[in-house]
């Protein structure tokens, strides 16, 4: 193995690693009053990684030459194109996050430094070619996600979304490596491409088992039924800018990791899992909807409607093909930009004292006091809800044409079925907005960069959005393409 | 010789170590025959020729673990007859529990007897190299197969660190700290007085 070869493709984890180290110091000399410099420093840095992982996308990086450190690490199109998702969305809520941590007095330098490394753990799931590599990533993400949890940790509910994270994903790791182990034990290596080659003879029951716990730990980390019940409370509980890190960027890595791992080292084993990733993709979908429509917090709502999500992109995954993978990449896409727009919005909504507004029943009538931010909030939820002129809608159109195509007709007509039941929460939400009376609660001003933020992504899944979708189009199939190509 | 000497010599003071562990009546001192067993078991790994786990038992187990034990004791208020009042009350159900064990043990001794597994066969790709001791080959593995994750390790003790510096450490108004300098400027005529008590009065300050 050629060291310098290596060296050079995890060039943006070290960018990141060095970037972290460096920002640690200047928190420990700057103190407090740094923390604006250090978050500047930290969004270059995650913008600049992004920049170093773009040419292996643009270039359709894939195969072995793309491996690192004997294909522990792959720095292909897959892993560019989810890094390059994760990384400009951790940069996404370290811009608005001051802003909201400040008012609480919770802002440290810390913050930001904290936000690197789990982007670092994030990019390092989803280049995993390895199960002890997939766990070093995993952890590092978790780790730091937990503390950003209850960063502000003068809030109850803040430190109470901490602990119940730190608890049941402690739980979660310790299910995912009972499953490694076993899987270890059966095929003899931790390599994906080890594992696939020596499962190829046929699956023993102990492998068998290794799958299913496997899975299980990488549904929590996805946060799909029946393993959703943490999300609520921690998307609740944890402060908004942290919330909007663990529901895109926390949310591509997991899902990114599930790819590699389903489709790499059990590619082969489609026939064992496929049966579980469609009960856990429906159950999903109907869980989210179902408990959505019952929230009066703006927060937990979009946790449920987070476990929604993950259940279309998951039918891609049951498709189990190019096709459905590149499916899942260009959903992914999509819900990150609702999200990041979605809270964006959300972070908006201030009372004059500049408290967060978040009871749904609050935004009544918001479109006659703030017509922008109204308009902005129904393209969000028209969007997630998938209604066709607007770009969410072609997301979940590829993820059931994919399964479609791959004959499984029940499964997409169920899961079209139960979108409609989705659709009732979100639109519930712009009636809210557009034809009660005006609570008059919303009264906060806002900063430059909040606005920018959501009219961009806004502007995105609006259908001006579809002029991209051929580009788009093109750089999932690439990276879908790498994907398979990675062992 | 010297060998069978010295496995017994440690194998005699483990089991003993482990028995007034069990059996001594002040818990600090439980933990103290705790650690000597430790040392002892680290001991008999050196016969055996695991040296790396011998050392980890002392690094990890002695110097963590028990240590931890001894605090752990020692802040709790642990009232031991109320606890001894309870054996009897519990005591079926300790049975119960040690004879699902020895079930267990059986069960397994009797399965490791009728064959193994069909486990996979190892890739090779950890195999130690051959006349390495076991903490070379450990060490050859880890600073350069899996140099990667070796580091990335390492980021993780650091963030599982920062985070619960951040989480724990406050400025708390009030406090007093040690201003080293002033200390140095202070004159003697400043921190020293004179006084002459009358007897029976106490000291006025």
């Amino acid at each position: 193995m050629d060291w310098s070869h290596s060296l050079r493709l995890i060039a943006p984890e070290e960018t990141l690693s060095i970037a972290g180290l460096i920002l640690l110091l200047i928190a420990a000399w700057g103190g407090d009053k740094a923390s604006r410099l250090i978050s500047i420093l930290a969004v270059a840095a995650l913008v600049g990684a992004s920049f170093l992982v773009a040419p292996a996308l643009c270039q359709g990086a894939m195969g072995p030459d793309y491996a690192a450190f004997f294909g522990q690490v792959h720095a292909d199109a897959f892993s560019s194109f989810a890094k390059i998702l994760i990384y400009l969305s951790a940069a996404s809520a370290l811009v608005v996050a001051p802003a909201f941590l400040n008012r609480l007095g919770a802002m440290r330098p810390e913050f930001p430094v904290l936000i690197v490394f789990a982007a670092l753990g994030s990019g390092m799931m989803v280049s995993a070619g390895d199960l002890l590599a997939l766990y070093i990533g995993l952890e590092m993400n978790s780790l730091a996600a937990y503390v950003l949890a209850s960063f502000a940790r003068t809030d109850d509910r803040s430190a109470e979304a901490g602990l119940k994270y730190f608890v049941l994903g402690a739980l979660a790791s310790g299910i995912l490596l009972f499953g490694m182990s076993l899987t270890y034990g059966f095929t003899g290596t931790t390599a994906f491409s080890g594992i696939d080659a020596s499962l190829a003879g046929g699956l023993s029951t102990g492998a068998l088992f290794g799958i299913v716990f496997i899975l299980a730990g990488l549904a929590f980390k996805i946060s799909a039924v029946p393993f959703h019940m943490w999300t609520p409370d921690v998307y609740e509980g944890a402060p908004t800018p942290v919330t909007k890190f663990f529901a895109t960027s926390g949310k591509v890595a997991a899902i990114g990791l599930t790819m590699r791992v389903m489709l790499g080292a059990f590619g082969d084993q489609v026939d064992a899992w496929r049966q579980i990733i469609v009960f856990v993709a429906l159950a999903s979908i109907v869980v989210g909807a179902l408990g959505a429509i019952g929230q009066k917090n703006i927060k937990r709502l979009m946790a449920y409607s987070s476990i929604n999500n993950v259940g279309f992109i998951l039918i891609g995954l049951a498709a189990a093909n190019v096709q459905g993978a590149s499916a899942m990449l260009f959903y992914l896409v999509l819900y990150i930009a609702m999200t990041v727009a979605g809270f964006a919005a959300m972070l908006m909504l201030k009372d004059e004292n500049g408290n967060q507004v978040e009871e749904i029943a609050k935004f009544s009538g918001l479109s006659r006091t703030r017509p922008g931010l109204a308009l902005a909030l129904a393209i969000v939820m028209f969007s997630l809800a998938g209604i066709p002129p607007l770009f969410g809608f072609w997301g979940k159109f590829l993820v059931f044409k994919a399964a479609v195509d791959a004959d499984m007709m029940a499964l997409a007509f169920l899961g079209f079925a139960a979108s409609v039941i989705g659709a009732f929460y979100y639109l519930k939400i712009v009636k809210v907005i557009y034809f009660d009376e005006p609570a008059d609660a919303v009264k906060g001003e806002n900063d430059i960069w909040h606005k920018a933020i959501l009219v961009v992504t806004c502007v995105f899944i609006s259908p001006l959005g579809y002029l991209a979708s051929g580009w788009l189009q093109g750089l999932t199939d690439t990276a879908a393409t790498a994907l398979f190509q990675a062992l | 010789m010297i060998h069978v000497i010295a496995f017994y010599l440690f194998a005699v003071m483990t089991v003993g170590s482990g028995a007034i562990t069990i059996l001594a009546r002040n818990p600090v001192h439980s933990v103290l025959w705790l650690i000597l067993a430790f040392f002892n078991a680290a001991g008999l790994m050196v016969l055996t020729g695991a040296e790396f786990i011998a050392m980890l038992l002392v690094i990890v187990y002695v110097g963590a673990v028990a240590v931890l034990f001894l605090f752990v004791v020692m802040m709790l208020d642990i009232d031991f007859a109320e606890l001894r009042a309870g054996f009897v009350r519990y005591l079926p159900f300790g049975a119960l529990v040690a004879l699902v064990l020895l079930a267990e043990i059986v069960l397994g001794i009797g399965a490791y007897r009728a064959g193994s597994l069909d486990l996979g066969t190892p890739d090779g790709t950890a195999a130690a190299g051959t006349g390495l001791s076991n903490i070379e080959a450990v060490g050859a593995l880890l600073y350069s197969r899996y140099l990667f994750l070796f580091e990335a390790a390492g980021v993780i003790l650091l963030v599982a660190m920062v985070g619960a510096i951040v989480l724990t450490l406050r400025q708390r108004s009030g406090t007093r700290v040690q201003n080293i300098r002033k200390q140095n400027m202070r004159r003697p005529d400043e921190a020293t007085v004179n006084v002459k008590p009358e007897s029976g009065k106490g000291v006025q300050l």
